[in-house]
């Protein structure tokens, strides 16, 4: 007991001199007024110190606690992040201009939403708090007109649209090359050749073959991203399915058809989801690159807009946006796939001793 | 008694770019209706492809195999396999698994599920109904790929090393159940195992294969009595067949290791 309580008492000590070392190397610097020139350096050197003093900080914590811990550690540290962020602004050796603080950037995307451009008829989220006061008089048009002035919903229907025109005929011909053996021999190298092209260099042909000023080009280009990707992953998924479920399929009777729907896409829907998340990442790249060139509606546009005309804050706002846009895909992606793949979910296997 | 199987002369010859290479030289079996016949041989001979002629996975290069049916009124499928490697699909669960066979046959639901449960009982899963096979030990898996091959009630039952893979205190236990269950209905079984005491506690008769390409070598009748059960295997007479079927097999087996050097 007492070599425990003894352990202890070293640990917290080691902690309180971590943290006081954190707040003088700090201290002194801005006393001797060298932060300004030497900041990135100082800064560096408080990440180290808050490692060590995170890992000392962690002996203390009881194992069934340790995920808390982790938790806490994991949302904290961005929350320091944007911290000195603003410290750094507001003690002006970062340049406000360039990067405006935290603090401006959600009082800009404040602004954003509720501020509604007479001249492109754009807002930010459609100002849906007005579809009490416009449902009554134009009904369903009213509400979906405010809808369709949104630079959010632009570019989501844009991801979804793409990586369902993708994904759907990725999938088909990835399970068939994944299970004939002609046609993969067949589509391979056209396959391969064109899968390096950067998708973004067909939207020119895009705009060629359809109505340059609509949506169906885009869509289109970001489908074909996505495409490839669904494609040879699931070619993968279908080629690594153990030949033993095929053998053991056919010997217990399954036709073609229940061989296909109870085997192969089960089998390959690991791959197939692999393939869904690349996917994703892609066609959102694709979309906001669109709108980059050429949009006049969507985040990426705003984004581009206002670095333009030099609302530096509210570019922010865009990336912001397409940053919550890419997490909030990803999750439901995720909470798809644990839905969809059940027999994945790690859960806890019986050790041999339960046998018999 | 009636004949079961019928394989005549069978061979298989594999096409490889290093030129033919022969699995199978005219083998030849016969197996009685209800029989427990083990195959046994070293490790190469050739035991799993004649299996998977047998299944008709695989068709021979030359000779016959032929599976009698019995009951002209009632379709039994023709055979199933219990794998070594169980080859339980880890996307369904432990009933799902058991039930495969009657699904593809078309059982209709209601029926499917009491067979099912039954079965699943029958070879202790019961809680683990509902689960996945990664949640499961290796026994346990051995014993879901056991039911699903029970359950579906094939004419004959072909079982390639299906203990092959666990270690040896699971094995004694699942070679008993495997014993007590197959003496419930005495199902037609091919059972192939490198090991000699498992075919003798097993088998009502024992077919032994000579080293690579596999052929006959001998034919054991092993006439313990049923109901069997591990005590069996401290017996004398149980050791001594056990080493006269050695004394012919080793000669195999070193013959085996020296063309693998």
């Amino acid at each position: 007991m007492r070599i425990v309580k003894l352990n202890e008492l070293r640990e917290t000590h080691k902690i309180v001199l971590l943290l006081t070392l954190l707040v003088m190397w700090n201290f002194a610097f801005l006393v001797l007024d060298l932060f300004q020139s030497l900041w990135v350096g100082i800064l560096l050197v408080d990440f180290v110190i808050i490692v060590f003093l995170l890992q000392q900080v962690s002996l203390l914590v009881p194992p069934q606690r340790m995920s808390t811990f982790e938790k806490a550690v994991a949302m904290g540290f961005p929350i320091i992040l944007l911290g000195s962020w603003e410290l750094l602004v507001r003690g002006g050796i970062l340049h406000e201009e360039w990067f405006p603080p935290p603090t401006r950037i959600i009082v800009a995307l404040w602004n954003l939403t509720v501020h509604y451009d007479e001249f492109t008829k754009t807002s930010l989220l459609g100002r849906f708090w007005l579809i009490p006061s416009i449902f009554p008089k134009e009904g369903w048009e009213g509400v979906k007109r405010l809808f369709l002035e949104s630079h959010v919903n632009a570019t989501v229907l844009r991801i979804l649209a793409g990586f369902v025109c993708g994904s759907i005929p990725g999938l088909l011909v990835g399970v068939f090359m994944g299970m004939n053996r002609i046609v993969r021999t067949m589509l391979d190298p056209v396959i391969s050749a064109t899968y390096v092209v950067p998708k973004i260099t067909i939207l020119p042909l895009m705009m060629l073959i359809f109505d340059p000023f609509g949506e169906t080009y885009q869509i289109v280009t970001v489908g074909i991203g996505v495409f490839f990707l669904v494609l040879i992953n699931t070619m993968t998924g279908v080629r690594d399915i153990d030949p033993i479920f095929l053998e053991a399929a056919r010997n217990y009777g399954a036709n073609r058809l229940q061989l296909f729907r109870h085997v192969i896409i089960p089998g390959a829907l690991p791959f197939i989801f692999a393939g869904l998340r690349l996917g994703l990442g892609v066609g959102l790249v694709l979309v906001i690159a669109i709108e980059f060139l050429r949009g006049v509606k969507g985040v990426g546009y705003i984004t581009w807009y206002f670095w333009e005309i030099m609302v530096v804050e509210n570019m922010y706002g865009g990336l912001i946006i397409i940053m919550v846009l890419g997490i909030l895909t990803t999750l439901g992606l995720q909470r798809l796939e644990r839905w969809v793949i059940p027999w994945q979910r790690e859960e806890h296997v019986l050790p041999e001793s339960l046998e018999g | 008694m009636a004949l079961k199987i019928i394989a005549k002369n069978v061979t298989k010859i594999f096409p490889s770019p290093r030129g033919r290479v022969i699995a199978v030289k005219g083998f030849n079996i016969e197996v009685n209706d209800g029989e427990f016949l083990c195959i046994v041989g070293p490790s190469g001979c050739g035991k799993s492809t004649f299996l998977r002629i047998l299944a008709g996975l695989v068709p021979p290069s030359s000779g016959e195999v032929r599976i009698i049916p019995g009951n002209k009124g009632e379709s039994k499928p023709i055979n199933n396999i219990i794998f070594q490697e169980y080859a339980i699909f880890p996307w369904k669960t432990v009933r799902d698994n058991v039930a495969f066979g009657l699904q593809m046959r078309g059982i209709p639901k209601n029926e499917r599920d009491k067979i099912t449960l039954e079965w699943i009982q029958r070879v202790g899963l019961s809680k683990f109904a509902n689960s996945y096979p990664h949640q499961l030990s290796g026994g346990m898996k051995q014993r879901v790929s056991i039911a699903r091959a029970f359950a579906n009630d094939p004419e004959v039952l072909l079982m390639d090393e299906p203990l092959g893979a666990l270690d040896a205190q699971t094995r004694a236990v699942l070679q008993e159940e495997l014993i007590r269950i197959w003496e419930e209905d005495k199902k037609t079984v091919v059972y192939i195992t490198h090991s000699i005491e498992e075919a003798v506690l097993l088998g009502d008769r024992i077919a032994l294969m000579t080293a690579h390409p596999g052929t006959n070598k001998a034919f054991f009748d092993v006439d313990f009595q049923r109901p069997r059960d591990l005590k069996l295997t401290g017996t004398p007479r149980f050791a001594g067949l056990c080493y006269s079927i050695w004394e012919l097999l080793q000669t195999e087996v070193k013959q085996a290791m020296e063309k693998q050097l």
